[in-house]
């Protein structure tokens, strides 16, 4: 409806009104008209315009639109909150993206939990690793192909149809957060294609991201009762991610780096 | 008598002619409407209806999932009824669920075409768990 307005204003400014020959261009009468035609089509987009915007924010994603640079998906991750025993948005990631549970060094790993212990008070507290999604990402500086690649919405990842499974992303990411697979996959995922010889990490479960929805982490983490992984968007001074960045002190893993990962972690 | 004869030879090569030409005939028509011995036999899809006509699916399948790849994959458009997914979720055999096999609707028509394809190297050739349906 309201991109009918939109549209209408130009429309209604343009073409001569159908009493113009009538009282003919120039005339008091026709630039009477003219305004009155123009200050109505103003007034109305005015009113709607902010609704207008509202609902371009506030809107879903649909699957045909596509990723829209709007937006900057991040997360928020508490570690005050994530204890010793969970692993609750490791599991979730290996069923979501048909992963087996690693067996060796070299198995894929979209999530490490990661033990850190201070030597002088021995306080131990975990996180989460995994890929950061750099605004300014060395994996996709590296590679030879155009593989790797940031999409419009901040989600950094592996085209598999181009990666030719050099591995120089692996050895440019200081995250350590890609895997190379070396075996023959089979019973992958329908939506989460996977297959020997490509280099992978975490999508943001970008499929999921793409009908609205949140990265399957997330969705565990709160669902086990951690709550320490807040989602959304980063563009979004209103989303509730922003908000909670904006008032927490809040670390960047390697901020020195100058990357701008997408990722953010408390209490580290 | 020698022109009679003539004559009648000349008759005689013309109807030969003819009954050759006729026979060709049939014959090409015979081998375009032939089935190939060896033709794949597929699983029936499960779909009404194509996202275009057969003709073109047949010959310009790989065009359309080439474009659809780029588009997902990077620019994240996901649209409806475009993806290998939707394909195979129409394509996969109503017993064995998935489009490779012996009667399998991608694997039967190009093991005839002898045409080596690497999708289902990392792509499932089963189709996805429809909405709500446990994985």
């Amino acid at each position: 409806m309201v991109k009918a307005v939109v549209k209408a204003s130009p429309t209604l400014r343009n073409q001569p009104l159908p009493t113009d020959r009538s009282c003919g261009e120039g005339t008091p009468e026709f630039h009477r008209r003219r305004l009155v035609a123009a200050g109505l089509a103003a007034l109305t987009t005015a009113a709607l315009l902010p609704g207008w915007v509202l609902i371009e924010h506030a809107g879903a994603q649909t699957p045909a639109a596509g990723a829209s640079p709007k937006r900057r998906w991040g997360l928020l991750i508490d570690t005050t909150r994530c204890t010793a025993t969970c692993e609750a948005c490791i599991s979730a990631c290996q069923i979501e993206n048909g992963l087996e549970a690693p067996k060796s060094q070299t198995d894929a790993r979209w999530i490490r939990k990661l033990a850190l212990k201070d030597a002088k008070s021995g306080r131990e507290h975990f996180l989460p690793m995994m890929c950061q999604h750099c605004a300014n990402p060395p994996c996709v500086d590296v590679c030879p192909t155009g593989a790797s690649f940031r999409r419009v919405d901040g989600v950094v990842l592996v085209d598999r149809h181009r990666c030719i499974g050099c591995r120089y992303c692996m050895m440019a990411c200081p995250y350590q957060a890609r895997s190379f697979v070396h075996e023959p996959q089979r019973d992958q995922r329908p939506e989460v294609p996977r297959g020997k010889g490509t280099v992978e990490a975490c999508s943001l479960c970008v499929h999921r991201l793409d009908r609205g929805g949140v990265p399957a982490c997330v969705e565990a983490c709160a669902a086990s009762g951690g709550g320490a992984m807040l989602f959304g968007d980063l563009h979004d001074p209103a989303s509730e991610i922003s908000r909670r960045l904006a008032e927490v002190q809040a670390t960047r893993v390697r901020a020195d780096l100058g990357l701008d990962p997408g990722v953010s972690y408390l209490g580290i | 008598m020698l022109r009679r004869i003539r004559a009648a030879r000349g008759s005689v090569a013309i109807a030969l002619a003819l009954v050759i030409a006729v026979l060709a005939g049939f014959t090409v028509a015979a081998a375009r409407d032939r089935v190939p011995e060896r033709a794949p036999v597929f699983d029936t899809p499960r779909g009404e209806q194509c996202i275009a006509e057969v003709t073109e699916m047949r010959r310009n399948h790989m065009r359309h999932l080439v474009h659809q790849r780029d588009a997902v994959v990077r620019e994240g458009k996901r649209e409806a009824r475009q993806g290998l997914q939707d394909c195979i979720a129409c394509h996969a055999g109503e017993k064995s669920g998935s489009v490779l096999g012996e009667t399998g609707f991608c694997a039967s028509c190009h093991r005839y075409a002898a045409v080596s394809i690497d999708c289902f190297e990392c792509h499932s050739p089963r189709a996805a768990p429809k909405n709500g349906e446990q994985r």
